[in-house]
């Protein structure tokens, strides 16, 4: 073990320790003596325009940041480190983050859109730059030299000439305040982004960042001397489960208290069409939901059921369209058109279905409150715990500990909000969590869709023509964070007006086609109000449903063109950046040109490759997929995977590799395994075997990525791009070792027996 | 009610209550040990497992009552920062975990499975962990993490 993870675990140890009260806990020095001495003791208000609402440095020369997102696993806490270690040229091990409680870092719009360290980063480079100069005119002050004739090492200012005269920052303000205002952009949320006089470093003098650096999180994850927001426990607390309708739109007529009456202390807490037990025991409140005895209203058969859902998405009304993404005349080139090329793509339904049902507690009390949350946006999370209860968003403190993992708007949200309206109707500190069939079957989904492809060929088969239209659900029917209880199953249960998001996307690429059009197309939710196929993001949200089709239709286009895969990209991709990522993903393939599928349908076992590429918010990448199928079975083993990624400037190597891993993986089980069931009135995905994902048998063998460092372009997410090219990769890999196309996902064992017997 | 004791790692247990209350409620909610989690309930996921007498048990579908006069071993009591089991250095080496929540499962299976089958191949590997869940998707460095540590139990 290195020195970084044997610092955590004791940091952790010691943490873990005070129990509940751990992130307050976390600046000792904040209510130390040090408090008491001065004007520059007195920390300002916690403000954008505040410096000291950013950077601290303590007594003992620690530095402390603070981060207004969060670090899901991903190693967003240390490449923020590295950054600001950088501009304050100390150590990296003398920086510590301090993220996700309300009352320490501003609302940076929490885990979002991969924007961790493109948005997320920002502010906390320009304070730490500006803190650096800060100290230094302070140094120059108490050594009587001009600042450029003084450098920094460690955290210790000296003077170039004369290393003996030296002053730490420890020495100039450890322990006390910058009391110093910077140029707030008057922004929240992901756009949140301040300046100081200071310029910060350019990317030719870094030292720190690019580096490679280990994680601090790992250690006490793996020796479980840490806590998950499902191991928080506070005085006097209940435990609630939620009970919701088994009928989508049906509501408890009559509840039969006395169907619990055994159960020590259970009781049911009802407001509307909001149903709970809550115990005093977690096991008693687990009981007391199964016992409980429900009489629901008639079912009202509001879904079309999971296998006829596609078809439902073509025949329903357009809630709106946009085709505002457009070059040339695009059915004039239709019309001229030597030959026409075009395809359907379809994918489901999808969960989040996080490892664990998500948990929150609320201690709701008369004028304030404090909400432990593990919602990956936990300042958005207070606000909706604040409007759920009447109080001011001041007066609620959110508190984040990791949860049970999270990709975008999973149950946590919901959870945070049961807790207030418990909270509030008990006069109790609550804590909910649900059980596997809430985190399955409701949480906020990824929209199922349609995808229409067709290209216009001239006779010598250049595409003239191009259109791609999506077609599906919102992409959030209910936003993506919980600010607003009416976004909540709680909030609707309790007759909140509905709070109905539109949107979809178009792919990102840069393919020249002449006359291009992108569109897309939302038809209207199943049920506008608390339903199970409530639409939210979901890890890179409808970029692998776009991408799966936009890219397997480029790859049918060079098969109808004659061309290899690789060089039909490259022939139609502008951008440098792009062709550079698909040559480097060939390359370190070894891919082999071809303009034809292999065919091969008589051995057992067939073997294929496939690549596509995509950008994501500035982040351009391609992935090779090497796969395995078993004809007689019809199982895809994504066997090999080759990444090229670029990013722009790489922050810390080491995480990025995880990072890519990690998404392409979970991006592999989406592609292969993952179809939320439901039939016309609920549901039917309610756990690991109703709703498979991944086995470590269906793991890849190898991932091999290929990292392209632009230190000159400013850094890019990571943390979902990668995601959307693997879907299209193992089903163009597919076309390569079967010569059929698989155009329904997830790509499971039936659909692929029933394409080949199809095709045979 | 009934009363059912036990150790866990190495130290004496007492649960009242009912019987039937799975074993992972009695070790999180009576006796604060939190390292095995609730991820399903239903035992198909393992994030609650646990070793009764050396063989790993999903503690969530397991009545608490069943463990009477058994030796529970957790997370806790499989290695210390100080005195890692080689697992966890693996683990820690190869930065496993994303969130983590899954980590216990793995740990513990792959630990039980290690000591009866410490050179099993790959694809034995591979077996002997099938069901378990991760969400986050860091099989590949699960897989890395076992070899690594294979190396060291041999
Ligand atoms: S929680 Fe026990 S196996 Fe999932
Ligand atoms: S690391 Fe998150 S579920 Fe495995």
């Amino acid at each position: 073990m290195n020195n970084h993870t044997r610092l955590s675990v004791t940091r952790r140890e010691l943490l873990g320790s005070s129990g509940a009260l751990v992130v307050s806990a976390a600046v000792p020095w904040l209510s130390g003596s040090a408090q008491a001495q001065g004007s520059n003791m007195k920390k300002p208000a916690l403000a954008p325009d505040e410096l000291d609402s950013w950077v601290a440095i303590q007594p003992d020369g620690q530095v402390i940041a603070y981060y207004g997102k969060v670090d899901l696993g991903q190693g967003l806490e240390v490449a923020i480190a590295q950054i600001v270690a950088e501009e304050l040229d100390v150590a990296f091990d003398k920086v510590e983050i301090i993220m996700g409680d309300t009352a320490t870092s501003l609302n940076q719009g929490g885990a979002s859109s991969a924007l961790g360290i493109q948005a997320g980063a920002k502010p906390l480079r320009n304070a730490a730059a500006e803190a650096r100069r800060l100290l230094v005119d302070m140094a120059s002050a108490k050594l009587g030299l001009a600042p450029g004739k003084l450098g920094v090492s460690d955290g210790v200012i000296f003077a170039l000439d004369d290393v003996g005269k030296r002053v730490s920052y420890a020495e100039l303000i450890g322990g006390q305040y910058f009391n110093t205002k910077v140029e707030w952009n008057k922004k929240n949320g992901n756009q949140m982004n301040v300046k100081g006089k200071a310029k910060p470093k350019l990317p030719a003098q870094y030292t720190l960042v690019g580096q490679p650096v280990s994680r601090r999180d790992v250690a006490w994850k793996v020796f479980g001397t840490g806590r998950y927001v499902s191991d928080i426990t506070v005085p006097g607390m209940l435990h609630a489960r939620v009970i919701r309708t088994p009928r989508a739109g049906s509501i408890a007529e009559a509840v039969d208290a006395s169907s619990i009456q055994s159960i020590p202390g259970a009781r049911v807490i009802r407001e509307k069409n909001f149903l709970a037990v809550v115990a005093d025991k977690e096991w008693d409140a687990v009981r007391a939901a199964r016992l409980l005895k429900v009489t629901w209203s008639e079912a009202k058969n509001l879904f079309p059921t999971w296998e006829k859902v596609h078809d439902h998405i073509r025949s329903a009304p357009t809630l709106k369209r946009d085709d505002s993404e457009k070059t040339g005349d695009v059915a004039a080139a239709f019309q001229s058109a030597a030959r026409v090329v075009q395809a359907e793509y379809e994918w489901p339904f999808q969960s989040h279905a996080s490892m664990g049902p998500a948990c929150a507690i609320v201690d709701a009390r008369a004028d304030h409150a404090t909400l432990w949350t593990g919602s990956q946006k936990p300042h958005y999370a207070r606000d909706g715990v604040a409007k759920q209860l009447g109080l001011a968003a001041e007066k609620v403190q959110g508190i984040w500990f990791i949860g049970p993992g999270s990709y975008g708007r999973n149950d946590a949200g919901d959870a945070a909000l049961d807790a207030a309206l418990l909270s509030k109707l008990t006069g109790r500190p609550v804590r909910v969590q649900g059980m596997r069939h809430d985190a399955t079957a409701w949480d906020p989904k990824a929209p199922a869709s349609v995808h229409r492809a067709r290209a216009a060929l001239d006779a010598s088969g250049k595409v003239i023509g191009y259109e791609f239209t999506s077609r599906g659900f919102s992409r959030a029917s209910i936003r993506s964070n919980e600010s607003d209880p009416r976004d909540s199953l709680s909030g609707m249960e309790i007759g909140l007006p509905p709070n109905i998001g539109v949107g979809f996307g178009t792919p990102e690429e840069s393919y020249g086609f002449n006359n291009k059009l992108l569109a897309w197309e939302v038809i209207p939710a199943l049920l506008d109000g608390a339903s199970p196929l409530r639409t939210s993001h979901l890890r890179d949200p409808v970029g692998l449903q776009i991408h799966f089709a936009s890219e397997q239709f480029i790859d049918e286009l060079a098969v109808a063109t004659g061309a290899d895969p690789v060089a039909f990209r490259l022939n139609y991709l502008t951008a440098a950046r792009d062709q550079a990522v698909v040559k480097a993903a060939a390359e370190k393939s070894g891919w082999k040109a071809r303009s034809s599928a292999r065919r091969d349908l008589s051995a057992d076992l067939l073997k294929g490759r496939g690549i596509a590429y995509a950008q994501r918010g500035g982040t351009i990448l391609a992935v090779v997929a090497e796969i395995e199928v078993e004809r007689k079975t019809g199982r895809i083993w994504g066997r090999k995977f080759t990444v090229a990624h670029d990013c722009g400037l790489v922050v810390n190597p080491e995480g990025l590799r995880h990072t890519i891993e990690g998404g392409l993986v979970q991006s592999l089980s989406r592609s292969l395994f993952e179809e939320v069931h439901f039939d016309k009135n609920s549901v039917t995905s309610v756990d690991w075997l109703s709703y498979p994902i991944l086995d470590m048998k269906d793991a890849p063998e190898s991932i091999d990525v290929v990292l392209i460092n632009h230190p000159e372009v400013a850094p890019t997410g990571a943390g979902e791009a990668t995601c959307r090219v693997v879907p299209a990769a193992v089903a163009n890999a597919f076309f390569d070792a079967t010569g059929v196309r698989l155009r329904r996902a997830p790509m499971t064992p039936e659909r692929v027996m029933a394409a080949l017997a199809s095709a045979s | 009610m009934a009363t059912t004791q036990f150790t866990v790692d190495g130290k004496p247990a007492r649960v009242d209550g009912d019987p039937q209350m799975p074993l992972l409620y009695a070790l999180r909610g009576d006796l604060k040990m939190i390292n095995p989690k609730f991820g399903c309930g239903l035992a198909q996921c393992g994030a609650c497992t646990v070793h009764i007498n050396g063989e790993a048990v999903r503690s969530c579908v397991l009545p608490v009552s069943a463990v009477q006069g058994q030796q529970i071993t957790t997370l806790a009591g499989l290695g210390t920062p100080d005195k890692p089991h080689p697992l966890q250095t693996a683990f820690v080496q190869e930065q496993v975990p994303q969130c983590g929540y899954c980590i216990n499962g793995w740990v513990m299976t792959a630990a039980a499975f290690l000591k009866k089958n410490p050179t099993a191949t790959d694809a034995q590997v591979r077996d002997a962990l099938a069901g378990l869940k991760c969400r986050c998707g860091t099989h590949v460095s699960i897989m890395r993490a076992i070899k690594r540590a294979q190396a060291q139990m041999v």
